[in-house]
């Protein structure tokens, strides 16, 4: 009984993200120009994280009155901002400062979202009803407005931002993960699982969360791209990095007063956003397609 | 048709019940004394402790939120702490003028990103349809503020130097005239254009593999009488949906749009009201925002079973 039991458990489908079908998938992945693009942006831009202080020209907080808010020249390629500071080594150590605000945003988003998700679809009734409420009143609130009032709250400056847009990623990692346990949990080798004695937090961690993996990887990059719109939006509201920071966002708001007379203060932020947030969306996109040929171009 | 709304109406008020108790407490959790700041920093602490009963402050906390829902009901909405004036007034002048620039924005999108759409998936994995996309994937991952303060350089700068104006296309700040509503309503529907574009284009792709249109064109129909009359018509449902939604998106992203042109709406006001710690006016926005998204969800879920009877049945 107990071998019957076994072999039906391993004949659960694999894993969507196993080591055989890894080949497979960057077949399909590399098919789609788009989805490669993306995949380059997001590897120069992890690149450019890494690397900042040796690819920067210049010391980021490095003033010069004399110098300041000149456009773009052959010692300065991106020019240099209000207080003289080269724009082109700013940017790059911010990017840095963008990988740091999309990584912790998602790993709170993760963290909280994933085991609340699996909890809720797994054992349904009271605690998914519980969660659900809970999920249904942060989603009374548009995402925007949400990290606003948490920064509100916490009071302004990089990490109550960053905080505040993982706060706002939470109920969409829950609604999803909730989502997969529930067409997971019926399957037989979930049953067969729970007949050859598995506990409750085995069958989830085991058998249940790998089978969730390949959305929650999809929906990380996307969450990725707008943690970091997110957080630019608010450090242009004044609420998010203090204005020495080279943060994205904060560049953009500081150069914004000089529009008319140095707009390549606001132009190459703004652009830096831009690029990282579409190579993140197009990751994502890819991941999908890859993952889900059904979802192929959606 | 009736117990469906009924029974979404009762779904709603739990919902409501928790997001005003939600932002009741977290207002009260932000460190600092109202009544301090009522009363002054210099006040004694027998004017504080007066101010304090005033406001029913030294009551119990559910007390306290019972007093506010009452006076929520009646459309009391406190008393601002930097003006001494009470909120609600405000909130509602500035709430028309979201409203205004929200709805002006959800057209534009609707119209682009369904144009877009269909345009996109009527010739699939052809130029129109990268070029489509391409469109829309850059309205998704643009920064709203600086969008804004592009169009900005370039309408009210940049243009008007080109052509010889003496003044700019587009006033870039204010409000008053449809002039003054052109770029932050172009400017807020960037975003919600990508997202109805990718939806429009799936939903239609969806409902052309469908049979019943292989069946219209076993007919013989002609290709734009199943596109237009058939194919589109069904797609249409789950857009509808995500219009619904874009409207709450709209009204939170007004936030950024408003603080790059100066439009005196509900977002600006949130923000200068964040700055000078004035939280019975903080408090009141995102409560009017949050509500507003709350009922627009509700007219969706309605809408969308009036279009779609496998919803009311189901």
């Amino acid at each position: 009984m107990a071998k019957e039991l076994h072999v039906l458990i391993d004949q659960a489908p694999a894993a969507p993200v196993g080591p055989g079908t890894v080949r497979t998938l960057w077949k399909r992945f590399v098919r789609r120009p788009a989805a490669l693009f993306g995949l380059v942006i997001v590897t120069l831009f992890l690149a450019t994280a890494v690397a900042a202080p040796y690819l920067a020209p210049y010391d980021p907080n490095d003033a010069d009155f004399f110098r300041a808010r000149q456009g773009p020249s052959k010692d300065h390629w991106l020019g240099t901002d209000e207080l003289g500071r080269d724009v082109l080594s700013r940017l790059l150590y911010g990017a840095r400062i963008s990988l740091r605000i999309g990584l912790i945003a998602v790993a709170i988003g993760v963290g909280a979202g994933v085991p609340l998700g699996l909890v809720a679809g797994y054992y349904g009734r009271g605690v998914d009803n519980l969660i659900m409420r809970l999920v249904d009143i942060m989603l009374s609130f548009p995402s925007v407005l949400l990290a606003i009032g948490l920064v509100a709250i916490l009071g302004p400056g990089l990490n109550n931002a960053i905080i505040a847009v993982g706060v706002v990623a939470i109920p969409v990692y829950i609604r999803q993960v909730r989502a997969s346990v529930l067409g997971v949990k019926e399957m037989e080798f979930v049953a067969a699982a729970r007949a050859a004695g598995a506990s409750d937090a085995r069958i989830m961690l085991v058998h249940v969360l790998p089978q969730c993996i390949s959305p929650i990887l999809v929906q990380s990059s996307l969450q990725i791209a707008s943690a970091i719109l997110s957080a630019a939006g608010l450090g242009f509201l004044g609420l998010g990095a203090p204005a020495d920071v080279p943060e994205w966002g904060t560049m953009l708001a500081n150069g914004r007063q000089y529009v008319f007379s140095a707009p390549h203060l606001t132009m190459f932020p703004g652009l830096a956003i831009m690029l990282v947030v579409m190579g993140f969306n197009l990751l994502g996109d890819g991941l999908r397609d890859a993952l889900d040929p059904r979802m192929r171009g959606r | 048709m009736l117990p469906y709304i009924a029974r979404r109406l009762l779904y709603a008020i739990p919902t409501l019940i928790g997001v005003t108790f939600v932002i009741f407490i977290s207002v009260r959790l932000i460190p600092g004394d109202p009544a301090v700041a009522i009363a002054g920093e210099r006040a004694t602490p027998q004017l504080i402790a007066q101010v304090r009963q005033e406001l029913g402050l030294d009551q119990p906390l559910l007390i306290q939120y019972g007093r506010f829902m009452v006076k929520l009901v009646q459309g009391d909405l406190g008393t601002s702490l930097r003006t001494r004036l009470p909120v609600a007034p405000e909130v509602w002048r500035r709430l028309k003028q979201t409203l205004l620039l929200a709805t002006v924005s959800l057209v534009l999108a609707s119209a682009v990103g369904m144009f877009l759409g269909i345009v996109s998936a009527t010739r699939p994995y052809s130029v129109w349809d990268n070029a489509g996309m391409v469109v829309a994937l850059l309205g998704v991952s643009t920064p709203v503020f600086w969008l804004g303060l592009m169009l900005i350089l370039l309408f009210s700068v940049e243009l008007p130097k080109a052509l010889g104006l003496n003044q700019p296309i587009f006033p870039p700040t204010g409000s008053g005239t449809w002039k003054h509503v052109v770029m932050p309503a172009i400017t807020l529907a960037a975003y919600s254009t990508g997202i109805i574009a990718r939806m429009t284009r799936s939903s239609m792709l969806d409902v052309v593999a469908q049979d019943y249109i292989r069946t219209a064109r076993a007919k013989g129909l002609s290709e734009r009488v199943i596109t237009y009359r058939h194919a589109l018509r069904n797609a249409l449902v789950p857009v509808i949906t995500v219009q619904g939604l874009q409207f709450g998106t709209l009204l939170g992203g007004a936030v950024l749009t408003e603080s790059v042109f100066a439009w005196p709406g509900l977002g600006r006001y949130l923000v200068d009201a964040i700055f000078q710690r004035d939280y019975p006016v903080v408090q009141a926005v995102i409560l009017v925002i949050a509500i507003g998204f709350i009922i627009i969800n509700l007219v969706v879920d309605l809408l969308y079973a009036l279009v779609d009877p496998r919803i009311r049945y189901g």
